[in-house]
């Protein structure tokens, strides 16, 4: 009899760090699979962020480098420059991308930098203890918005995907989710379209990953899955959003 | 290759190309952005790569990741974008990834000025960004040391897997000097296989590479230290370099200056040697590691009355040299940091003043 379904190569035995009920899980499970069906897994190169995938180097099998909060977008232009032949990507979340390094997503966006990213927006900070994001939504209750995301004070929360497609170099940019079946089969199928592009050397991607973080959002594994769907995704809506010519 | 006239900012940008360097990212910042302009269209003719980043800290990380893959590197800045590198060049440090950063210093605190300054003594050799990392600091005093000291930051670099950081001021970019290119600088890099993360692929390995700067066990973070330490204990013992300069008669005051300004005090030394005033001169071509030794013996002379650091800042080498004459004879500063240099008549006035008050 063989196994029809397995652990990818790209992934290593460790358990994760990550909390019960956290996606972080599914989406490295993705990207591995991905890696792994491409066979690309002795020339990629992956970024890990400051947040809670700091420790991603630990579950992934193949070379990586971890960056400073934020910078992961210009470790991978600097590899991407002199390596070329080198799978590049960016894994990092919200606080991460969409705060502290926002000038370098979005000039590696514009330079059209042949790398991916994948971006986990759970709309809190989850490793320095569920603060404010800039994809924090309205209302939404963290430790420094403990009366909830006053958006008269803050503005609203940033649509990354939206905001990165306004640029007129090409890139591939969409948003996917992973809080339901339906959704893992779509995410992993606009991954790997991500790698795609890269390795075919024609633009810039980036996946936005709506994710969950039951334990800064105070709610159980199912209620966070529950809140993603009815308060995140109506605001994040989901698909592409650029697509090469 | 015989000799050429050109801008240090220039030669300096040559020089990274001659020592095997085809990889250059950079920000413009007055007075070193004809380095990034020379380079811009130098880089292509070479089969080079050049970018313009879109910020200093950026800039600082495209070198760590493309130095994290096993490529040469080199960025150039000044003062205020060196501030911004200090992030990346802590965590390059810590990462222990080779890299050549040049700092064509300006007058600061803030925007400052942009006239030549050394006031980022501190910020090379004492830190700059956080933790306990320390950079190899070589202080070029004409463009053709600069070139020199281009060329060989790339091997030491990889020597130590640190970044090695060139400390040039203002004038250094802005002048034009002959120069020439010595050969025999050229390197060819180290193999980085046992740490690189080139792809498995590149190395026909089947283990993976990890470049990070996470340790969050205490016993594991404190032996990373450890390491980092003995590395730089190696350049203290190692990598010492030093121009003494009039030493060998019986001066009555020791000056230790660096950079340009230990050429208008090698002007000063050289008229007051005209009135029978001898003053002798250690001009640090390493500022990290400092030559402590060289300092303390040179202060312990019977004849030196007085131990003068003067550099183009309001008193920061002083503290080394106060820390290397360790209160054998006293030690004085002076300098100026407004942008003008002070001339070989100012230096011969302050010299005799304070050996007459020692």
């Amino acid at each position: 009899m063989s196994k029809t379904f397995k652990k990818p190569e790209c992934l290593s035995d460790l358990h994760t760090h990550y909390c019960p009920g956290c996606t972080h899980g599914i989406i490295h499970r993705l990207v591995a699979e991905v890696i792994d069906e491409l066979g690309i897994k002795g020339r990629t190169v992956g970024i890990a962020p400051v947040g809670c995938a700091v420790l991603a180097y630990n579950y992934f099998t193949f070379d990586f480098q971890e960056a400073a909060h934020g910078r992961a977008p210009a470790m991978a232009t600097g590899i991407k420059r002199v390596r070329p032949d080198l799978i590049v990507f960016t894994y990092q979340g919200d606080g991460d991308l969409a705060s502290i390094g926002m000038g370098e997503i979005i000039h590696a966006a514009n330079r059209g930098e042949k790398f991916t990213t994948i971006f986990v927006n759970n709309a809190v900070y989850g490793m320095t203890g569920g603060q404010m994001a800039p994809t924090t939504m309205p209302d939404q209750r963290t430790t420094t918005s403990p009366f909830g995301r006053n958006v008269k004070e803050v503005g609203m929360p940033i649509k990354i995907a939206e905001l990165l497609s306004a640029l007129e170099t090409p890139g591939y940019i969409t948003r996917q989710s992973v809080v339901k079946p339906k959704y893992i089969v779509r995410a992993k199928k606009a991954i790997k379209k991500a790698f795609q592009y890269q390795i075919e050397g024609r633009c810039f991607s980036l996946v936005e990953v709506v994710s969950t973080c039951p334990t800064n959002w105070g709610l159980t594994p199912v209620q966070a899955i529950k809140w993603a769907e009815e308060t995140m995704l109506p605001y994040y809506k989901l698909g592409e959003f650029k697509v090469p010519e | 290759m015989g000799k050429v006239l050109m801008k240090g900012n220039e030669a300096i940008g040559e020089a990274a190309i001659r020592a095997g360097c085809l990889n250059y990212f950079a920000y413009p910042i007055t007075p070193q952005s004809e380095v990034a302009e020379y380079l811009s269209r130098r880089m292509p003719e070479v089969g080079g790569m050049f970018l313009q980043g879109e910020s200093e800290v950026a800039v600082s990380y495209m070198l760590f990741g493309a130095s994290a893959c096993g490529e040469r590197v080199f960025t150039t800045s000044s003062s205020p974008g060196v501030s911004l590198m200090s992030e990346g060049l802590s965590y390059i440090s810590g990462a222990q990834c080779p890299a050549v950063f040049v700092n064509i210093m300006r007058g600061g605190p803030g925007l400052g000025g942009i006239l030549p300054s050394q006031g980022d003594y501190f910020q090379a050799t004492k830190g700059g960004g956080h933790g306990d990392y320390r950079l190899l600091v070589m202080a070029p005093a004409s463009v053709q040391e600069a070139v020199e000291m281009v060329m060989t930051a790339f091997p030491l670099a990889e020597k130590y897997r640190n970044p090695v950081m060139i400390l040039g001021d203002g004038l250094i970019g802005q002048m034009m000097e002959p120069v020439e290119f010595p050969d025999d600088l050229a390197s060819e890099p180290v193999n980085k296989d046992d740490w690189a993360t080139s792809g498995m692929d590149t190395r026909k390995s089947e283990n993976r590479n990890l470049v990070k700067s996470l340790y969050l066990s205490s016993e594991e973070l404190n032996k990373h230290n450890l390491h980092l330490k003995a590395k730089y204990d190696r350049m203290r013992r190692e990598e010492i370099r030093y121009e003494k300069y009039n030493i060998d008669c019986d001066y009555k005051a020791l000056i230790v200056s660096y950079g340009t300004m230990s050429r208008v005090c090698k002007t000063a030394i050289d008229n007051l040697k005209k009135e029978d005033f001898k003053v002798g001169m250690i001009r640090p071509q390493t500022l990290f590691p400092f030559p402590e030794k060289a300092v303390n013996e040179a202060a312990s002379k019977n004849s030196c009355k007085i131990v003068i650091s003067i550099e183009m800042s309001m008193g920061q080498m002083v503290e080394d040299v106060e820390r290397a004459v360790i209160g054998k004879r006293p030690v004085r500063w002076y300098g100026k940091c407004g942008g003008d240099v002070p001339t070989p008549e100012e230096v011969i006035d302050v010299i005799k003043s304070m050996v007459k008050e020692a």
